[in-house]
């Protein structure tokens, strides 16, 4: 066994090794520092527009939204009696309104946000948008490593099978949503094939609902993914294995899944931040009633409003993705970047 | 390694057909087995979807899973204009689709290229930037474009449509060209500015025609992912149902009030669906290495 795991790190540095030799097989050792200054001003230009560009649509309206949402919104203001035109530094109120559910009081001061709010809606979404991501994605990964095994066991028809998992993938998810709503219509199929008539519409069967048309649409994708992972493993691993004596139950988890974690750690937390900002599917299929708002459902829902109340949640939804992310690649120990001098390994 | 040069031929074909002789082949039967679970899975609702677009609306909750009550009146319904701008909302869906792709694919080529080819400074601080643009969620800046597009009267128009969609282009068109880069044969190259041409003729003569098809694998995936955006446009289109793209118009689908119009939409749905699936099936070799090359977003 000890020689089987010294194996796959070894194949990884001989390949790393071989590529630093081709790439930098390329230019003679001399004239290495005159080009990499001429290529210092080519890349500059280059990436220059890229960069620009995203400072300019993301950069720019991030810090706008974390700038106005110290700012007060336009609203009765409730100490003078008069209606104010917005604007003006309001601290750290908009954001007390959601996380401490401090809603302003008539006469001033704070109250405890009455049920009904948006704001009274915050705590509630932060749970449903993170446990229909740990559901879905965990129920995602396990059933994509089922179906990615499947494929690769698979001689015959992979190409079929190929073809067939692109097809929830390209699916559009408002297109999606809108089938399964019609799945799950009273009385429709899903209500005939369980038969049990299941009122959808009520909490957790619309929260079922949910992370099973999210399950159906993105499980595929991350088998794919897997797959791409599996297929990077060389035969000779098992061949060897087999020979060593290992049953079929010790190499899935001494040689595919450790040799299969860095594209399965990739491919998990990027469903991750995807089902943390999901907004088109809860949307469309039940409108955020009945507890099944995400945080940005809760966003959108806002901006008509508040919109500087609305910077603050936008604020507090992506500073807590990105934390979530933060945790998820410290926990996983994954590189997301991509790596472009190691063909994107 | 030594094992298999020393063994002569012979042992090593007995050792493969060794499986099968098991008696009952559970090999053959799961692996069938498992590519009908797996096709199940993915084209059941899909073929729910599409039998009900072909059902007379009469007969919607009718859940019997075969092809009845037949008819091409949804079809014909998804495109009138009483209460739904469906056809208008596929051509606004190839003007913005088109737009952001092009947009996309125009910038972000340059800095794949520099990504891949060039050593230069702040290169992994500038792709990690472009990574983390890529992963703000569309609320964060959702509420100030609003704010400033009803400022400069952009709500409901394209550009409003196609600008903030160019989020999400280009660091997916930077990501997927990368690694593509990354992957191509440069030796050539290297070999036609050893034969005399100019870089900029190796560039156009050589790694051009070796690059389009990359190109043409990015631009599929960044026209899908705008073809499939929602959040942005909902809000953008600010009601202006003559830009709406058809995810939007789809979404507000309607028949009036109190109706539900379940086959009419899966009928639209399909419209929606359709160029998608030939597309994909025609290119799925190609969608496949540009997903798990860009290995981001679905």
């Amino acid at each position: 066994m000890s020689h089987m795991q010294s194996v796959p790190g070894g194949v990884e540095q001989e390949a790393l090794a071989e590529e630093k030799e081709l790439v930098e097989g390329y230019r003679p050792e001399k004239g290495r520092k005159k080009i990499a200054t001429g290529e210092g001003r080519l890349a500059f230009f280059l990436v220059t527009p890229t960069v620009l560009l995203l400072a300019l649509i993301v950069g720019y309206p991030v810090v706008k939204a974390i700038i106005s949402s110290f700012q007060k919104d336009r609203g009765l203001d409730t100490a003078t009696g008069f209606f104010n035109q917005g604007g003006g530094f309001a601290g750290f109120a908009n954001y007390k309104t959601w996380l401490l559910q401090q809603c302003p009081a008539p006469g001033g001061g704070t109250v405890k946000c009455p049920p009904g709010t948006l704001a009274s809606e915050f705590w509630a979404s932060v749970g449903f948008t993170l446990g229909v991501t740990i559901v879905a994605v965990a129920l995602e990964t396990v059933i994509g490593m089922i179906m990615a095994l499947m494929m690769h066991k698979a001689f015959k028809g992979r190409g079929i099978v190929r073809a067939a998992i692109l097809i929830p993938w390209a699916i559009p998810t408002a297109v999606s949503a809108k089938l399964w709503q019609v799945i799950y219509a009273p009385g429709g199929v899903a209500d005939s094939i369980l038969h049990h008539n299941i009122i959808w519409s009520e909490k957790w069967p619309a929260r079922i609902a949910i992370v099973i048309t999210d399950t159906w649409k993105t499980t595929p994708f991350m088998a794919l993914l897997i797959l791409a992972g599996l297929q990077g493993i060389p035969d000779e691993l098992y061949e060897s294995a087999k020979v060593d004596g290992a049953s079929a139950w010790q190499r899935f988890w001494r040689i595919t899944l450790p040799l299969v974690k860095p594209a399965l750690a990739v491919a998990l937390i990027f469903r991750s931040l995807d089902t943390l900002r999901m907004y088109d599917l809860p949307a469309i299929l039940t409108g955020g009633a009945n507890g099944t708002s995400t945080l940005s459902i809760l966003v959108v829902k806002q901006i008509q409003s508040g919109p500087n109340s609305a910077s603050a949640l936008s604020t507090i939804t992506f500073i807590f993705i990105f934390a979530c992310a933060f945790v998820l690649v410290k926990a996983l120990g994954a590189s997301i970047m991509p790596r472009p001098a190691a063909k994107g390994r | 390694m030594t094992s298999s040069v020393q063994a002569p031929p012979a042992p090593s074909g007995e050792a493969t057909i060794e499986q099968p002789k098991r008696g009952f082949p559970w090999g053959v039967v799961g692996s069938y087995a498992s590519i009908i679970i797996i096709l199940i899975w993915c084209l059941a609702p899909f073929y729910y979807m599409t039998i009900m677009a072909f059902r007379d609306p009469n007969y919607a909750l009718d859940t019997s899973l075969l092809p009845r009550h037949l008819t091409l009146s949804n079809f014909k319904y998804a495109f009138n204009t009483t209460n739904n701008h469906f056809g208008r909302s596929l051509v606004n869906g190839v003007i913005i689709g088109t737009c952001v792709t092009v947009v996309g694919m125009a910038v972000g080529v340059f800095a794949a290229y520099a990504m891949a080819r060039l050593q230069f400074r702040f290169k992994y601080a500038i792709l990690g930037a472009v990574l983390a643009a890529s992963m703000f969620p569309g609320v964060a800046i959702l509420t100030p474009l609003f704010q400033l597009f009803s400022n400069w009267g952009w709500l409901g128009t394209y550009q409003g449509l196609i600008v903030p969609q160019i989020s999400g282009a280009l660091p997916l068109a930077v990501f997927i060209l990368t690694s593509f880069f990354t992957d191509m044969p440069w030796e050539l190259e290297q070999a036609a500015r050893v034969d005399g041409a100019t870089p900029g003729q190796a560039f156009r003569l050589v790694i051009l025609p070796l690059a389009a098809p990359a190109l043409f694998t990015c631009a599929i995936l960044i026209f899908l992912s705008v073809w499939n955006e929602y959040l942005l446009s909902s809000v953008l289109y600010n009601g202006n149902d003559n830009v709406a793209p058809p995810t939007v118009a789809l979404a507000k689908f309607t028949a009036g009030p109190h109706v539900i119009p379940y086959t009419q939409t899966m009928a639209a749905g399909l419209i929606v669906v359709i160029p998608l699936v030939i597309v994909v099936l025609l290119c799925q070799r190609r969608i496949v290495s540009g997903l798990t090359a860009g290995g981001v977003k679905g």
